[in-house]
C-alpha cells in the first residue's frame, strides 16, 4: 500500500484508544456471564441508553460525557439491579434458551423504545475538545479518544479492585465459583446476582457515555454493539476480565485497520474474520481457562 | 405410506387440519387482495419457523442467524434470474446448495469445537452480520443499492419464471408449507428424528448410547438451512428487490423464530399457530394505528417484544400445548 507508515501508526493508536472503551463495554457483559451465567442480549442496546442520556445532558444543560458518566452508570445499575430481581431470578434454573429468548425480548423493546424517543437519525456530541489532538512524535491523537479511554482504563481498574478487595466484591467471586456453595454459607445469592448484574449494566453504560464523545449514536446501532461486546469477550476468554479488554484492544486496532485498507463500512468483517479464527485454533479464548 | 403418515394421529387432529387446508385453498377466491397478502405472510413465517424449528426444536440448536440462509437463497436465485434469465426453479438448486454449505460450514465450525448453547446462537448471527456488510460491497448483485427484479404487468401466470399474480404465490407458499410439515411429521417419527430429540434432551446421554452426535447436528442444520432458502427464492420473486440491509438483518432473523417460540417450540404446530396469532396481531395493530392516524416506526417490534416477553415467561412450552389439550389433541404433540 502506498499509504505512509505515520498513518498505519495513527490509525492503530486510535484504534485501541476506542478498544478500551469497547473493552470496557465487553467487561460489563463478561461480569455478567462470569457470575450469573445469563448471557445479556440487550447490552448493547443499554449501551445506547447510556450515549443518549449523555447526549440529552449535553444538549440541554451542557454536561460534559465524561462527567455524565457517574450518573448514567448509577441509572443503569439500578436499572441493571431492578431487571435481575424482577425479570431474569426466576429464570436462573430454565434452560439457557430461555434465558436468552427473555432478554431477546429485553433487546427488542429496548431498541425500538429508542427508535420511538429519539427518532431514527444519527446524534453525537460536539464538546469544546471535539477537535483538540495531541502530537507525540509522529502520531497525532485526538484528546477525546485519550480522555474517553483514561476513563475506560479507570473504570474497569475500579472494578478489578472491587473484585479482589471488598468483601462484597469476594462474597459475589463465590457465587459464580459455586451456586450451591454460597446458599449454604448463607450469601443472599439473588441479590448478588442482582448487584452483579448492576455493576455489568453500569460498565456498559459509563461506555456509553465515553463512547458518545467518540462517535455517534442511532437506535438501531444497538444490536450492532451486543454483537461486538460478544465477539470481544469470546475472543478474550470467556469470565476472564483482562481478557475483556485485551480482546477490546484487539478488536478495535483490528477494525481501525480494517476500515483503512478497504472500506470504513466493512471494517466489522474483520471482528468477525478473528471470531472464526479464535473459534478454529482457541476455542476458550486468548486469556481463558481450557472449555470443559 | 399414508398409514404410516396417519399412524397416532387423533381424528380430530386430521379433520380440524383438513378443515383448516379447505379454507386456506378457497382463500383467493373469498377474500381481497390485502386479506390474501395477511396470509401469503402467515404461510412464509409458517414454513421459515417450521424450517427453524428443525434445528431448535428437534436438534436443540438455537439459531438467531436464519436470515442468513433466507438471503443467500433470496439473492443466488434472484441473481441467476436477472443475470442469465435462468428460471427459479433451477436457480433455487443453487440457493439450497450454498445455503446448506452455509450451515454445514457454521455447524462444522461449531460441533466440532464443542461451541454450543448461546455461543453457537452467537456465531450464528455473527455469520448473517458477516454476510450482510458482504453482500453490501459485492457488487455483482449490485451492493447495497439493491438488486431488483424486472417487474411488467403479468396478465397470466408465468409459473416457470415465477412471474404473477399475488393468487400464484399464495398457492405456491401453502403448498410448501403443507410439504414443510408434512416433512417434519415424518422426520419426527423417523430414527433421525429420535436422535434428534435424544440429543436435544441431553447430549451427553445420546453420544453415550453411541448416537453420532456431529453427525446428526450437522443434519439437522444442514435441511434447515436448505429449508429456508427456498423461502428466500419465494420472498425474492414475490417482493422482487433484496436489500442486504433487510433481509440479512438481525431483526429479520429475530422475526422469524418469534412464530414458533410463540406457538412452541418442538411442535409441529407450533409454528403454524404461532405464524397466525403473530402476523394477525401485527397487521391488526397496524390498522388501528392507521386509523388513529399515528405512524412511529418501531411499535411493531415492541409489540413483538412484549409478546415474546409475555410467552417466554407465562407459557414456557408456547400457546399450542395448552391449546392442545383445550382442543383434546394432546397426544399429537411433542413426542416426547
Amino acid at each position: 500500500m502506498g499509504l505512509p507508515i505515520e498513518i498505519y501508526l495513527n490509525v492503530a493508536a486510535s484504534g485501541l484508544l476506542t478498544g478500551l472503551v469497547y473493552g470496557l463495554m465487553a467487561l460489563g457483559l463478561s461480569v455478567i456471564f462470569g457470575v450469573v451465567r445469563v448471557v445479556n442480549f440487550a447490552h448493547g442496546e443499554m449501551m445506547t441508553v447510556g450515549m443518549y442520556v449523555a447526549i440529552l445532558a449535553f444538549a440541554t444543560l451542557g454536561i460534559d460525557p465524561l462527567v455524565m458518566m457517574v450518573p448514567i452508570a448509577a441509572v443503569l445499575f439500578v436499572f441493571g439491579y431492578l431487571l435481575q430481581t424482577g425479570l431474569i431470578n426466576p429464570f436462573i434454573n430454565r434452560p439457557e434458551h430461555s434465558q436468552f429468548m427473555l432478554l431477546v425480548a429485553v433487546a427488542l423493546i429496548l431498541v425500538n423504545l429508542q427508535l420511538i424517543v429519539f427518532g431514527p437519525d444519527s446524534q453525537g456530541v460536539r464538546t469544546s475538545y471535539s477537535f483538540d489532538s495531541y502530537a507525540i512524535g509522529p502520531l497525532i491523537i485526538d484528546a477525546s479518544k485519550v480522555y474517553a479511554a483514561l476513563a475506560a482504563v479507570a473504570v474497569a481498574a475500579a472494578l478489578f479492585a472491587f473484585f479482589r478487595f471488598t468483601l462484597l466484591g469476594k462474597a459475589i467471586r463465590a457465587c459464580a465459583d459455586n451456586y450451591h456453595g454460597a446458599l449454604v454459607v448463607g450469601l443472599n445469592v439473588k441479590h448478588l446476582y442482582a448487584l452483579t448484574f448492576g455493576l455489568g449494566t453500569a460498565c456498559v453504560g459509563a461506555a456509553g457515555a465515553m463512547l458518545v464523545a467518540i462517535t455517534d449514536v442511532t437506535p438501531t446501532i444497538g444490536p450492532a454493539y451486543t454483537l461486538l461486546a460478544f465477539v470481544i469477550v469470546i475472543t478474550g476468554g470467556l469470565g476472564s476480565m483482562p481478557g475483556a479488554l485485551l480482546g477490546g484492544v484487539l478488536i478495535g486496532v483490528t477494525e481501525a485497520l480494517g476500515g483503512l485498507l478497504f472500506t470504513p463500512s466493512a471494517k466489522s468483517m474483520f471482528a468477525f474474520g478473528i471470531l472464526v479464527l479464535v473459534l478454529l485454533f482457541r476455542p476458550q479464548g486468548i486469556l481463558g481457562r481450557k472449555l470443559s | 405410506m399414508i398409514r404410516h403418515l396417519l399412524d397416532g394421529v387423533p381424528r380430530r387432529g386430521i379433520a380440524l387440519l383438513l378443515v383448516l387446508l379447505a379454507i386456506l385453498l378457497a382463500a383467493p377466491y373469498l377474500v381481497g387482495g390485502y386479506v390474501l397478502s395477511v396470509l401469503f405472510l402467515i404461510l412464509y413465517f409458517a414454513y421459515v419457523g417450521q424450517a427453524w424449528n428443525i434445528m431448535m426444536g428437534f436438534a436443540g440448536q438455537l439459531s438467531l442467524g436464519h436470515s442468513l440462509y433466507v438471503g443467500l437463497g433470496a439473492y443466488a436465485a434472484a441473481a441467476l434470474y436477472v443475470h442469465f434469465g435462468i428460471s427459479p426453479w433451477i436457480g433455487l438448486g443453487a440457493s439450497i446448495i450454498i445455503s446448506g454449505f452455509a450451515g454445514a460450514v457454521i455447524g462444522f465450525l461449531a460441533f466440532r469445537f464443542g461451541v454450543s448453547g448461546v455461543y453457537f446462537a452467537i456465531l450464528t448471527i455473527a455469520f448473517a452480520e458477516f454476510a450482510r456488510i458482504g453482500f453490501d460491497h459485492f457488487a455483482w448483485v449490485s451492493g447495497s443499492s439493491g438488486l431488483f427484479l424486472p417487474v411488467e404487468n403479468y396478465t397470466e401466470n408465468d409459473f416457470w419464471n415465477l412471474r404473477g399474480s399475488p393468487a400464484m404465490f399464495y398457492y405456491l407458499m401453502l403448498a410448501m408449507t403443507v410439504a414443510a410439515f408434512l416433512l417434519c411429521h415424518l422426520l419426527l417419527k423417523s430414527r433421525v428424528g429420535y436422535y434428534w430429540l435424544a440429543i436435544r434432551e441431553s447430549p451427553e446421554a445420546a453420544q453415550a448410547l453411541g448416537i453420532n452426535i456431529f453427525k446428526y447436528k450437522m443434519y439437522a442444520v444442514v435441511l434447515s438451512a436448505a429449508m429456508t432458502s427456498l423461502a428466500g427464492v419465494v420472498f425474492a420473486f414475490y417482493y422482487n428487490n433484496l436489500f442486504p440491509e433487510q433481509i440479512f438483518h438481525i431483526s429479520r432473523s429475530i422475526e422469524l423464530i418469534l412464530g414458533p417460540i410463540i406457538g412452541g417450540v418442538g411442535t409441529l404446530v407450533g409454528p403454524l399457530v404461532g405464524a397466525f396469532l403473530l402476523t394477525a396481531l401485527a397487521e391488526g395493530l397496524r390498522e388501528l394505528m392507521l386509523q388513529i392516524g399515528v405512524e412511529v416506526p418501531g411499535v411493531k417490534q415492541v409489540f413483538y417484544g412484549f409478546c415474546l416477553l409475555w410467552v417466554v415467561m407465562f407459557l414456557p412450552d408456547g400457546v399450542w400445548p395448552p391449546l392442545a389439550r383445550l382442543l383434546g389433541l394432546h397426544k399429537t404433540e411433542r413426542e416426547d
